[in-house]
């Protein structure tokens, strides 16, 4: 009882296609021509990971908004809700880089962090 | 009228002018950076996805932040930021720029001027694509605009046209921020972007990329309500028969090029009809001696690590033209061989410092050969692809053999080897 | 004596022509428009030709009012602050085969009344006209003819008649003409649209596309109106001067042709096709590529350099046509029901002398009295500042006194955020509106640098959600809603 995938690596250019064999706890990649390719495939399929950018609403602002990110790379799976989180989230102008909008997100140690510079209107 | 006296004028205040502009006041000269919009950053400011300064800074950053150290260099070192300021006309006899601002016309005379006016997106409009005329067609940077930082969503529903980055991106930003993205359509049989943002993109949020295919239709009477996609052939280029179908979405999201603008400067300055912009060398002069550019006004480039190296480099020649009154007249044409698409600089001083060639190529490899001169130097490159540009390091050494044998030309060629 | 009531229906540029020249005299006029804006129907898509009036079949209703509008143009245009360019006209023969059809167009000018028309050889019209093709065989020349901004004619005639007087409603559309008999004739009683009913003495049907409709409504003889599709390419500017005058060929049985014509803010426009629809697609303002390809194919064998690659956009028009390709203006059975339709070519160029005609001899004779002039009437118009056509100096006095006029907003045709403004203060609520009253938008780049700055504007300045700024009509919202509530 086998599961197949072919996922393309993205750890450097040469972007090789890497296919990939799922036996139980059992990962066999191939494909790869390093080892940044098979630790690629591995962490994809037990645990992909994306750092994530968006937006968060700000009040008396020169602008609407401010552009957050991650503070590292959160499981993929928490995306969405993620997202679901930010729009909680309201903000009071001035807000600068750098600073946290949340603090260690569902327990990851990740927090969510400013990159917009926004002053008051 | 105000009239304003400067060493250096650097027109445009994203990447490259931001760049260029620290350069100038680094050596000791006055700088000013006119900048049409409200602020400077440019096109920095709206792309608040990460992946900006890899080379720079050898850190990954959003586009606001990346901006933000350079607006934080200027304002350390005493660049003078005029915003809101938009060019009427250059004088190239006087070195005079006019142009109107909130306060009334100001007239710059200046020593060197560097344009650095970026690129545009190409329209809706210059496609000819049949159809209707209705709301829901945007580009992607308006789009992007729109979003973050208007905090206005374009449609529900949308479809991409065009797979290079920023289509890839905002099918991301879409989805993200609560729109349902159908699919992205591209007309060559490659993505043309990179293969980071495919996988981050689009198979991350499971959005479907045809290949090979376009809009050959847009239907809808007052909002978009469905566009038709036809698969192309990859040879003929020709739209292959009964291949068309229809997608409801009422938003269509364009990312099918960027165009160079120079409107400011084309009636005097070269243009390349490759590149599409400025001709200039590897001092990052144009064929006019006191004109200087860098940044997607010279070529459209892929990482704006590259523009920031393009404009810091204008900037050093253009103080170097302040203090010396001339840079070293005699340039060689760089000449495009096999596979070689946009390539920039296009002429050498032979005599000047080492340089970055920035090419973009033609077609796919798997493995590649860029030679110089007909191999005089070769560099292998891995994974080639015309959505990657190839950056190569010209060096002193490299410079002093060409000169040595002599060559009137430099020509670059791209071959596919095993 | 009460005023008598008159409403005209459709305010594409007939209809604002004659609402205008109406409030010369002492009536209660309404003008109703079914869109948001004047001007945005048939009279937004076309070549915006002032014809010669050389061609028109002399026994025709058009001939009548070209050569008539023709004459008034100019006047017409500087009272309202409208461009135009007598730029003049070629009817290019490419064969010696079509150089007969030269002479029958002379002739016709003659009876016609037309002046100063002549015909020249190749080497005349290549020496004026460096990029025609090697081909031409000789031409027709016009001096009359010329180019002009047709929803700014609508436009400003509203602008202008509402100045003096005029009623005018946005969004209603006329779904019915009530009708009862007084005195033993059927008259009309006024207009029924979906808001409201105008009690009316006299309606006037101006109604373009759906003149037919309107007759169908007062129940007198229909009018058999079908839309021609006529398609077209927007060139940039930096093709404006690719040829000095209107380029025209030796037509086909259908059309005037498909032709190279300057724009009046400097770009090229080539088109249109003649494609007749049934009355059912009076909506189908869509090109095709069959349609773009004719386009393409004809002008490129006319005129040298044409480059597709500086396309600025494709669009569509409609035309109504009826068999006898006349228009169709005159009372009809129903005492008070005035037909201004079929409005094909020359309409444009035929509008200040029809609204003339309809003033000063057909609604007399439809109200049985004279006009009464009323006093203060105003037929001018302050022309729209555009600081960025004005000498420099002069703009930036403008600048001084209110510096919005510093602030450009559409980069590519320069045009201020104060202009904006005020085609808000004037009405503009939707982005058409503004485009076509600013030209901004309207330049290379289509809106990719000043869409987002015009929706901010509109929406500081009136008030509305950005997200409830539409294009032009209902259900054209350019956004969906918030990203961040």
């Amino acid at each position: 009882m086998g599961n197949k995938k072919e996922i393309t690596c993205i750890a450097c250019p040469i972007g090789c296609s890497l296919h990939v064999e799922i036996n139980g706890s059992e990962i066999t990649v191939t494909g790869n021509r390093c080892k940044r390719g098979e630790n690629y495939a591995f962490n994809e399929i037990t645990n992909p990971r994306r750092t994530v950018t968006s937006n968060v609403k700000v009040v008396g602002g020169e602008f609407p908004l401010a552009s957050v990110k991650t503070s590292d790379a959160i499981p993929k799976k928490m995306l969405f809700d993620l997202i679901e989180s930010l729009r909680e989230i309201t903000l009071k102008a001035p807000v600068h880089i750098g600073d946290t909008v949340i603090k260690n997100f569902r327990d990851t140690g990740i927090d969510v962090l400013i990159t917009r510079e926004v002053g008051k209107k | 009228m105000n009239e304003i006296k400067t060493d250096a004028l650097i027109i445009g205040g994203g990447a490259a002018g931001m760049a260029a502009a620290v350069e100038v006041v680094e050596r000791g000269y006055r700088a000013i950076l006119i900048e049409r919009d409200e602020s400077t950053g440019g096109v920095l400011n709206q792309c608040i996805h990460n992946g900006f300064g890899l080379h720079v800074f050898k850190k990954e950053l959003t586009g606001p932040e990346y901006a933000h150290l350079f607006q934080k260099q200027m304002n350390q070192k005493g660049v003078e930021i005029h915003s809101n300021v938009f060019v009427l006309e250059i004088d190239r006899k006087n070195k005079k720029v006019t142009t109107m601002t909130r306060s009334g016309i100001c007239e710059y005379s200046t020593k060197v001027l560097i344009m650095c006016t970026g690129a545009r997106e190409r329209p809706f409009g210059n496609l000819r694509i049949p159809g209707d005329r209705p709301a829901g067609i945007f580009t992607a940077g308006v789009a992007q605009k729109f979003v973050n930082l208007m905090n206005v969503l374009p449609g529900k529903k949308a479809f991409v046209l065009g797979s290079g980055d920023i289509g890839l991106i905002m099918a991301r930003r879409l989805t993200l921020e609560g729109m349902k993205v159908m699919g992205v359509a591209e007309l060559m049989p490659y993505p043309g972007g990179l293969a980071r943002n495919i996988v981050q993109c689009l198979d991350d949020f499971d959005i479907p990329l045809y290949l090979s295919t376009s809009v050959t239709k847009v239907s809808g009477k007052n909002r978009l309500e469905s566009i038709t996609l036809c698969e192309f052939d990859r040879e003929t280029r020709e739209a292959v028969p009964f291949s068309a179908r229809e997608v409801e979405v009422d938003t269509l999201i364009l990312s099918v090029g960027l165009i160079p603008q120079n409107e400011l400067v084309e009636d005097f300055v070269k243009v390349d009809s490759i590149n599409r912009g400025l001709t200039v060398d590897n001092y990052g002069r144009t064929s006019e001696e006191w004109i200087f550019a860098a940044g997607n006004n010279v070529a459209v480039y892929d990482l704006v690590d590259f523009v920031t190296l393009e404009g810091k480099n204008a900037g050093q020649s253009a103080s170097e033209y302040i203090k010396e009154g001339i840079l070293p007249k005699k340039t060689v044409k760089v000449a495009r061989g096999l596979n070689v698409g946009v390539i920039t600089p296009l002429r050498v001083c032979t005599y000047g410092q080492p340089f970055t060639l920035f090419i973009r190529p033609g077609k796919s490899m798997k493995k590649a050969v860029v030679s110089i001169c007909g191999g005089l130097k070769t560099f292998v490159k891995m994974a080639v692809k015309p959505a990657e540009m190839i950056d190569i390091t010209v060096s002193s050494d490299l410079l002093e053999n060409i000169r040595a044998k002599g060559f009137e030309e430099i020509k670059v060629d791209i071959e596919e080897v095993e | 004596m009460d005023k008598k009531k008159i409403v005209v229906i459709g305010a594409g540029v007939i209809g604002s022509a004659i609402s205008r020249e109406l409030c010369r005299y002492d009536f209660d006029v309404t003008l109703l428009e079914k869109n948001t804006e004047a001007g945005m129907g048939v009279t937004k898509a076309n070549s915006a030709i002032v014809h010669g009036g050389y061609d028109d079949d002399p026994q025709s209703v058009r001939a009548r009012f070209c050569a008539a509008g023709n004459d008034m143009f100019e006047g017409y245009c500087t009272e309202l602050g409208v461009d135009f360019k007598r730029i003049g006209s070629y009817v290019l023969a490419f064969a010696e085969s079509e150089m007969p059809y030269l002479k029958e167009l002379q002739k016709k000018a003659i009876v016609n009344g037309i002046k100063g028309c002549e015909i020249h050889d190749a080497a005349t019209i290549l020496r004026r006209e460096e990029n025609i093709s090697d081909e031409v065989c000789g031409g027709f020349w016009c001096p009359t003819a010329g180019i002009t901004e047709p929803w700014m004619l609508a436009i400003a005639s509203v602008e202008n008649a509402v100045a003096n007087g005029l009623k005018v409603r946005y969004e209603e559309n006329a779904i019915d003409i009530k009708k009862s008999e007084k005195n033993g004739v059927l008259s009309v009683d006024g207009v029924l649209t979906d808001k409201n009913f105008y009690e009316a003495d006299v309606v006037i049907n101006c109604a373009g596309l759906y003149a037919d409709t309107i007759v169908e409504m007062a129940g007198t003889q229909n009018i058999d109106l079908h839309p021609r599709k006529g398609e077209y390419i927007l060139l940039d500017k930096k093709l404006g001067n690719l040829v000095n005058t209107i380029i025209f060929p030796v037509p086909d049985k259908k059309s005037k042709g498909i032709l190279v014509v300057p724009t009046i803010d400097g770009g090229l426009l080539i088109g249109p096709t003649a494609e007749d629809l049934d009355r059912e697609r009076r909506e189908e303002t869509s090109t095709t590529q069959n349609g773009l390809n004719q386009v393409v194919e004809k002008t490129m064998s006319m005129v040298k350099k044409i480059d597709l690659s500086l396309t600025v956009k494709t669009f569509a028009g409609l035309r109504p046509e009826t068999p006898q390709k006349d228009f169709v203006i005159g009372l009809t059975a129903l005492k008070g029901f005035i037909n201004a339709a079929a409005m094909r070519s020359p309409g444009l160029t035929s509008a200040p002398a029809i609204s003339k005609y309809i003033s000063q001899v057909l609604v007399p004779e439809s109200i049985g009295e004279n006009c009464r002039e009323k006093a203060g009437f105003n037929p001018v118009r302050k022309k729209d500042v555009r600081p960025a056509t004005l000498p420099a100096e002069d703009w930036e006095k403008l600048v001084k006194e209110d510096d919005r006029y510093g602030n450009i907003v559409c980069l590519c045709n320069k045009i201020t955020e104060m202009e904006i403004i005020e085609a808000v203060k004037k009405g503009a609520r939707t982005v058409d509106s503004v485009k076509f009253r600013t030209r901004a938008s309207f330049g290379r780049c289509q809106g990719g640098f000043c869409l987002p700055k015009i929706v901010e504007i509109i929406s500081r300045e009136t008030g509305l959600e950005p997200e409830k700024i539409r294009l032009s009509e209902n259900g054209s919202e350019i956004l969906i809603g918030k990203v961040r509530i």
